[in-house]
């Protein structure tokens, strides 16, 4: 029993990163705007975060660099994108390539560096519940502020202005920029906010997740998540829900380890990556259905006439 | 102040001027970095930009590594003019060169030297297989292909792990995870004696050559590229995207997994879990910056080996991470889009000093 508590316990942990850095990717895919830099923006976050952490003592201000970090290199592809007008899949994927390189290259010297001994979280009284305490009230409080990030979102992009003016800025540019809203800003705010959360997501990397740091420890979560937000059809709650299925997935192979299955590890770690292409292929057999949930400008570019 | 605006057509010049003034930046930028890092600008630039040229030695290495970039972007070349997104070359060159191992593993001390031309067929074929993977999803389920084809670069990864840990490891290795090293037969035939440089720099040469022909030359090449610039117009005129979307696929995961045979039956020599040396990505850069032209992606690919080898001397001789090759790439490729930005607008300064202008 105790081992499946765990295994959940786990499951909410992995699937935090992946929420948190999908989560983002929706805004910023909400506006209209595709990001296929989340992977080099968590890579870069994660060791921001955790040299921010090395140098402080104090995860919290790991989490800022992380957030920082992925805001400013959000912000970099959003004037390329938005006032250059430059492929968004081509200025992603510079910049996944360039947070590969250039996190491989600033984290050189954190390799052998490890994180202080940091006390863990219970929550009171609820923490002590037999099974269902350990699987899901000791958690890190990152964990609830991803499930409490999917309600304010539901509420924002459903339910408030704003997230209808975000929302019409995705569906038709045209229309948004011709009742006056500042589109190019909007899309900004939106691809920074996406960045933002990225950033946070790698920095929970190697502050909580895997404390310590590794090139390219990210290991393909922030395409996972990329791939969450189709998934999911662009709905928030869908895509917690999708990602605890992959954070689950990811941890299957550890409890598969450790009972001892005779799998070789190669092909338990495969499992997430297939997984992906499985859900992914799934989803889209139905074009119809991908079609009518996708933000209308997805990927295409706006510009304002002269 | 000053505006920004569209040009009545992309410039010409601003098309061949952009990569250039792109490499420039990024050197600007990276003599920063290497201030920052309190290491004397002048001698970091001379290790990146001028002794990878300065021996006949070094040039040839110089070559070894601009061939994989090179077979690899021309296929992807293919791909992204014809709007085609994989970004999984990597996956299938490391599958490709998994393939070709395997079929150089094969050989005993007496084989015929043609076994080379198995091995390079094996290469092919791995990669055009697991191209054909995101393929298939593509065509029949409309899954995307970006995601596919990198998520197969880990799977492809893993892969060769497994059979490089676990059947194929060397069992006189002393349990490091390779495969034994491959007889001598199975060495794609060197053009010289003292470079490593192989045959394979001609068959990526015969490749430009090749793609400059299709591309420019024929009509399946032009209705490869219709359906990438102009969807509507590619259905009117009856060119299927099927095709293009197979072709592009087939053909760049063919490139990837020769590039992946080449290497393996020439530098490398055995399977070892460093396979994978990032030239399916590198590769992207080779094919933008060199502007998705056969005869420009030989320069850029030039350029970007000589990062890699930039890379390795400011290791021994600067004591700067290798991994700063990652950056100059990643940086290059930065700069090149926003320079881009120059072929379809132009920049006009007004005279006006009004302040409400924008």
């Amino acid at each position: 029993m105790d081992q499946y508590a765990l295994l959940l316990a786990s499951t909410l942990n992995a699937g935090t990163v992946l929420a948190l850095a999908a989560l983002g990717l929706l805004i910023n895919e909400k506006s209209g705007i595709v990001n296929l830099g989340a992977e080099g923006m968590m890579l870069c976050a994660a060791i921001a975060g955790f040299a921010a952490v090395v140098k402080t003592g104090n995860d919290w201000v790991g989490f800022a660099a992380g957030i920082g970090a992925g805001a400013l290199m959000a912000a970099a592809f959003g004037l390329l994108v938005i006032w250059m007008n430059t492929n968004q899949y081509a200025t992603g994927l510079a910049l996944s390539l360039f947070g590969a390189g250039f996190s491989a290259f600033a984290g050189i010297t954190y390799v052998q560096e490890k994180l202080p001994e940091r006390p863990r979280f219970v929550l009171p009284l609820l923490g002590d519940i037999p099974v269902l305490g350990p699987a899901l009230f000791r958690q890190h409080p990152m964990v609830y502020f991803a499930i409490a990030l999917v309600a304010w979102l539901m509420w924002f992009l459903y339910r408030s202005r704003s997230g209808l003016v975000l929302r019409s800025v995705g569906e038709s540019p045209e229309s948004a920029h011709a009742l006056g809203y500042p589109v190019r800003r909007i899309r900004l705010a939106a691809v920074v906010a996406g960045g933002a959360l990225c950033g946070l997501a790698g920095a929970y990397i190697s502050i909580i997740y895997t404390p310590l740091w590794v090139e390219g420890m990210v290991a393909g979560k922030g395409w996972i998540a990329l791939a969450l937000t189709t998934f999911a059809t662009w709905r928030p709650a869908r895509v917690l829900l999708g990602a605890y299925l992959f954070g689950g997935i990811t941890m299957l192979q550890f409890h598969f380890q450790s009972t001892g299955v005779e799998i070789p590890s190669e092909f338990l770690n495969m499992l997430p990556y297939l997984a992906t292409i499985v859900v992914l292929t799934l989803i889209s057999r139905n074009p119809a259905w991908i079609r009518i949930n996708m933000p209308a400008s997805l990927g295409k570019p706006f510009y304002p006439g002269t | 102040m000053f505006k920004v605006e569209p040009r009545p057509e992309t410039s010409k010049f601003w098309s061949l001027a952009s990569p250039l003034l792109a490499l420039v930046i990024t050197i600007l930028l990276g003599s920063l970095l290497f201030v920052a890092l309190g290491k004397d600008p002048v001698r970091g630039l001379q290790v990146f930009f001028w002794e990878p040229l300065s021996s006949g030695y070094r040039i040839g290495e110089l070559m070894v590594k601009a061939t994989p970039l090179l077979i690899i972007a021309l296929g992807l070349a293919v791909c992204f003019r014809s709007n085609v997104w994989n970004i999984g070359a990597e996956g299938q060159f490391v599958i490709g060169a998994v393939a070709a191992g395997g079929v150089a593993l094969l050989a005993g001390k007496d084989t015929s030297r043609l076994i080379v031309l198995a091995i390079l067929l094996a290469g092919v074929l791995g990669g055009m297989g697991w191209a054909a993977i995101t393929g298939v999803l593509r065509d029949k389920f409309n899954a995307n292909e970006i995601l596919v084809s990198l998520m197969l670069v880990y799977v492809a990864t893993l892969t060769l792990n497994y059979m490089v840990f676990g059947p194929w490891k060397d069992p006189a290795g002393y349990n490091f995870p390779q495969t034994k090293t491959f007889e001598a037969v199975t060495q794609v035939p060197r053009l010289f004696p003292g470079s490593r440089m192989n045959i394979g720099v001609l068959l990526a040469l015969a490749g430009v050559v090749g793609l400059w022909i299709f591309l420019f030359r024929t009509r399946a090449g032009f209705a490869q590229q219709v359906g990438g610039l102009a969807p509507a117009a590619a259905r009117y005129a009856g060119f299927s995207s099927r095709k293009a979307l197979w072709t592009a696929l087939l053909v760049s995961g063919g490139a990837a997994g020769l590039a992946g045979g080449l290497e393996v039956a020439g530098p490398l020599g055995q399977l070892t879990p460093y396979v994978p040396a990032g030239y399916g990505f590198a590769a992207i850069i080779v094919a933008f910056v060199g502007r998705l032209h056969p005869v420009g992606m030989v320069f850029s690919a030039l350029l970007m080996s000589m990062f890699y080898i930039g890379g390795e001397l400011a290791q021994s001789r600067l004591g700067l991470p290798k991994s700063l090759t990652g950056v100059f790439q990643g940086l290059l490729l930065f700069t090149l889009l926003a320079c881009d930005m120059l072929m379809a607008y132009r920049i006009r300064f007004l005279p006006s000093t009004s302040p409400a202008q924008t």
